[in-house]
């Protein structure tokens, strides 16, 4: 049994199913996030285990114990919105140290613990500010003080980075992941940007219409995509239209091109499926042997400052794939006729 | 959840029959003129009676031209306003709001002192002078109403460039005001000349004050010497009220329809 | 059409004019028939009979008649704000975070739009319809439940009555006024009071009253002010039986007493006073509750 459990999680607005028998399992200390595209259910299962929706069915157990019934304000939760949700009539200190107050400490202990609480998050000076003085990033960390400041068992942020700016966003995620690391606290991270997600996470669950596609850590949601909306959803991806031709022999036909790919495919030949490729994979030239090599032309070129990422008409499709920037070399003009090579094992076989 | 609900619907309920009860209790009261169940008998005394028909269209027209002065005051100061002089907003504002701060009666009161017999422009001494003190008093009182709405409205057009490019088609600025600006904002216009109509329709103080015979001290007079007839008219105004709020909410949402498909 | 854009340039001079002239009729309106009025009303209440200046006006207001009848108006204005705050308030807590349905909420909004503007004579008629000897209540109470309301002692003619009438108007008022502050409380700051272990009472005692409370005591001096200035519903109510300052001055412009002006400019300038202060009060209170829900 991990620190958290959820188990076959369901819940339905009216006819409408949000959330489809989800599973997971969360170690203590795990960092994990929740992926996926707006209405996929993310929000929607952080806020049944932070209690403040309640399950059609299914359970949330937190260090053993079933608190699929316990009212929100019972569970020892941690939680950071989006809007930051600071209380507008109270000083920052006393916003940090509301919860402590609820719980009845006196006010010596409460006043220590701020004053950690203010020094972990970085604004030792501003306890005396009203939330309507400070900016979006010093609201955001003032809300993860007043989160941690209960010492919760869970902490969960729902999309707390979105309403930022892009350059706070990067380093307040670098904070978060650095406090959460320090504190060794169980974290459940709700976004729908992939960067975030995989930068700051120990695991990925990758939603989409309610049901958990993917869990896995980041390297392996990104590299192995076990669906085709995971592999679509996360990363740029190349998917070219395939045939089946030998299954065993693991043969597929790119238009009139045969490739192989040296390992047993699901399917009967004839079968249609998609291939997927990371454009990091696609190769200019023509490279050592166990590759597939594709002849083609040059269609588009896009300078994108340290990257250039380059479309090649190849099989009667268009293959992307990205090169760096070489300060001596031009970058390669439309139209030239060209090789690309892709090792065998980085084509991903997906259903049509 | 649910006991919350049962609170609130409580507090609801409760509000209803406060404030349906006075209504109901008018309608019923109108109906009993005759002493043998309802009737709409009160009804057709007051609408037949002439001094009813006289002092309500005396009303009526007081309205109308109150309306239209409230207009020509307020669109074009609105306009410039916004326009123009973005610095004269908070006076213009603070000016609009003093109708409602300082009472009725003391405005009414100063009319008086200052436009009596004795003075610069002795208005009050003459028919045609009351009457016009009257209509000038009625667009003072509906002013904060009628700023607001026009303010509203404008805000919701782009007045810079409408009013750039009328110009640059060689339209003077009453063209400007009367051709291009009044159609964008006459539904706001519309909600604030409703607030007039219902606000002059029923005025007492100044009416009475000034000696001119219009609805609300005909109404008062009724009341101290009429039994059902009273009611009745509390009816009418009433219903008067409503409609105008309720045509205020039908062009507001029917204006919302046409910039939806522009 | 190059001749009429070269010459738009020259003709933005007279242009600047030709704008103050927009706004003229404004100002030379609201001078004639605002600002002078008033004025002459303030400056007069310090003038006597030879135009010098005088404490005495003011002095005639602690006559113990007029006294009494700005204490009953006091009285008045307050007992109808308060309790059309504490009123308005549960209706309009009841119909934003009651659980209510959506079009209810609309349509008690618009009601009470329409409430607020139904004072007045035909207000008056209506409660003495509804509470009067032979109203519609009176006599439901009588035939139905075999409560006596006038023999209990109970007049819709008086100052009850005149609370009772006002409450009509004054409790739309709060309701209008206060939902929006009603519905800036975001949801995320109650959840977020429940993440902290808040129960529904603390998150209310301790966030929820204390940002409304600017808005609340605001609109308590606005509606103390409107309920001061009103006289129409009064009189059709009460006719002259409740002094109330408003009536006393009424008499006195109508020459109904004996006729002494200063007397009612004195009147009249501790009405403006006082509507001024509430209105004041109304006005900072809602910058500051502004100023905290950015």
């Amino acid at each position: 049994m991990a620190f958290l459990d959820i188990l076959h999680l369901e819940k339905s607005f009216g006819a409408q199913r949000v959330v489809k028998d989800f599973n997971l399992n969360i170690e203590k200390g795990e960092f994990i996030s929740f992926l996926g595209p707006s209405g996929c259910g993310k929000t929607t299962v952080l806020r049944m285990v932070a209690g403040f929706e309640t399950p059609t069915s299914g359970a949330i157990c937190i260090d053993g114990r079933d608190v699929s019934g316990l009212a929100a304000n019972r569970r020892n939760i941690g939680m950071v919105f989006q809007a930051y949700a600071l209380f507008p009539n109270l000083t920052v200190e006393q916003n940090i140290g509301f919860g402590l107050r609820i719980k009845g400490e006196g006010k010596a202990a409460i006043s220590a613990r701020v004053g950690e609480m203010l020094e972990l998050v970085g604004l030792p000076k501003l306890g005396e500010r009203y939330p309507f003085q400070l900016s979006g990033g010093q609201q955001q960390r003032v809300a993860l003080a007043r989160a941690l400041a209960i010492r919760p068992q869970v902490l969960l942020l729902d999309e707390p980075l979105s309403a930022l700016d892009a350059k706070i966003r990067t380093s307040l995620r670098e904070e978060i992941r650095r406090i959460q690391r320090e504190l060794g606290i169980t974290t459940i991270f709700v976004t729908h940007d992939q960067e975030e997600a995989l930068s700051m996470s120990d695991r990925v669950v990758v939603m989409h219409q309610g049901i958990a596609d993917q869990v896995g850590t980041p390297f392996e949601i990104y590299n192995r995509p076990a669906t085709r909306f995971v592999a679509q959803f996360v990363g740029t991806l190349n998917l070219l239209d395939a045939r089946l031709l030998d299954a065993a022999a693991g043969r597929v036909g790119l238009g009139d091109i045969p490739v192989a790919l040296n390992r047993e495919l699901p399917g009967r030949a004839g079968d249609r499926l998609s291939l997927a490729l990371r454009p990091e994979t696609v190769v200019l030239g023509r490279k050592d042997e166990g590759s597939v090599v594709l002849s083609g032309h040059i269609a588009e070129v896009h300078f994108l400052g340290s990257v250039i990422r380059i479309r090649v008409a190849v099989a009667g499709q268009f293959v992307s794939l990205d090169t760096f920037n070489q300060p001596d070399t031009p970058p390669p003009s439309v139209g030239t006729p060209v090789e690309v090579s892709i090792s065998d094992r980085d084509l991903l076989v997906l259903a049509a | 959840m649910t006991e919350r609900r049962l609170w609130s619907w409580l507090a609801v309920a409760l509000g209803g029959l406060y404030f349906l009860l006075p209504l109901v209790g008018m309608f019923d009261f109108s109906m009993r003129m005759q002493r043998d169940g309802y009737s709409f008998e009160a009804y057709r005394v007051v609408l037949a009676d002439p001094q009813f028909q006289q002092t309500f269209g005396y009303s009526v027209v007081l309205a109308l031209l109150t309306i239209a002065l409230g207009i020509l005051i307020v669109v074009p100061t609105a306009y410039f306003v916004r326009l123009r002089f973005p610095g004269l907003r908070p006076i213009v504002e603070f000016l609009t709001l003093l109708p409602l701060v300082i009472p009725p009666i003391v405005i009414v009161f100063g009319y008086i002192r200052i436009y009596n017999t004795s003075s610069a422009l002795p208005l009050t001494g003459s028919w045609w002078g009351t009457n016009l003190l009257l209509l000038f008093g009625y667009a003072t009182l509906s002013l904060p109403y009628m700023y607001r709405s026009v303010d509203t409205g404008l805000r919701t057009i782009d007045i810079g460039s409408l009013t750039e490019a009328a110009q640059s088609l060689g339209a003077g600025w009453a063209r400007i005001l009367a051709v291009v600006i009044l159609p964008n904002v006459f539904v706001s216009v519309l909600s604030g000349a409703f607030l007039t109509f219902a606000i002059v329709i029923g005025e007492y103080v100044f009416a009475a004050l000034l000696n001119v015979g219009s609805f609300g001290p005909y109404m008062v007079w009724m009341g101290g010497n009429r039994a059902y007839e009273p009611s009745a008219l509390a009816v009418v105004a009433f219903a008067i009220t409503w409609a105008c709020m309720g045509l205020i909410q039908l062009f507001t949402r029917f204006s919302k329809f046409s910039t939806v498909r522009r | 059409m190059t001749t009429s854009v070269a010459s738009l340039p020259a003709a933005f001079k007279p242009r600047q004019v030709l704008s103050w002239l927009g706004v003229a009729p404004f100002f030379l309106f609201a001078t004639l028939f605002l600002i002078l009025p008033t004025l002459n009303i303030v400056l007069g209440a310090f003038r006597n009979a030879e135009g010098q200046v005088t404490l005495e006006n003011l002095g005639k207001l602690l006559a113990p008649s007029i006294r009494s009848a700005f204490w009953i108006s006091i009285e008045l204005s307050l007992l109808t704000a308060v309790l059309g705050c504490l009123f308005g308030f549960l209706i309009a807590a009841a119909i934003t975070l009651g659980g209510l349905p959506r079009p209810l909420r609309n349509a008690i909004l618009t009601f009470s739009g329409v409430a607020s503007n139904f004072a007045g004579v035909p207000l008056a008629f209506a409660f003495i319809a509804t509470l009067g000897r032979l109203g519609f209540v009176t006599m439901l109470l009588r035939h139905w439940f075999g409560i006596n309301l006038y023999g209990a002692g109970f007049n819709i003619v008086s100052f009850l009555g005149l609370a009772l009438t006002y409450l009509y108007f004054q409790i739309p008022l709060m309701v209008l006024i206060i939902t929006p502050a009603l519905e800036g409380l975001r949801r995320e700051w109650r959840e977020a009071a429940e993440s902290l272990g808040a129960s529904g009472f603390q998150y209310w005692r301790l966030v929820a009253l204390p940002v409304l409370w600017p808005s609340l005591l605001g609109t308590l001096a606005l509606l103390f002010a409107n309920a001061f200035g009103a006289v129409a519903t009064a009189i059709a109510l009460t006719g002259s039986s409740l002094s109330i300052a408003p009536i006393v001055l009424f008499a006195q412009i109508r020459g109904d007493v004996l006729n002494d002006p200063h007397l009612g400019y004195a009147i009249a300038f501790a009405m403006i006073l006082l509507t001024a202060i509430a209105n004041a009060i109304y006005i900072l209170l809602r910058m500051r509750a502004e100023r905290w829900v950015k």
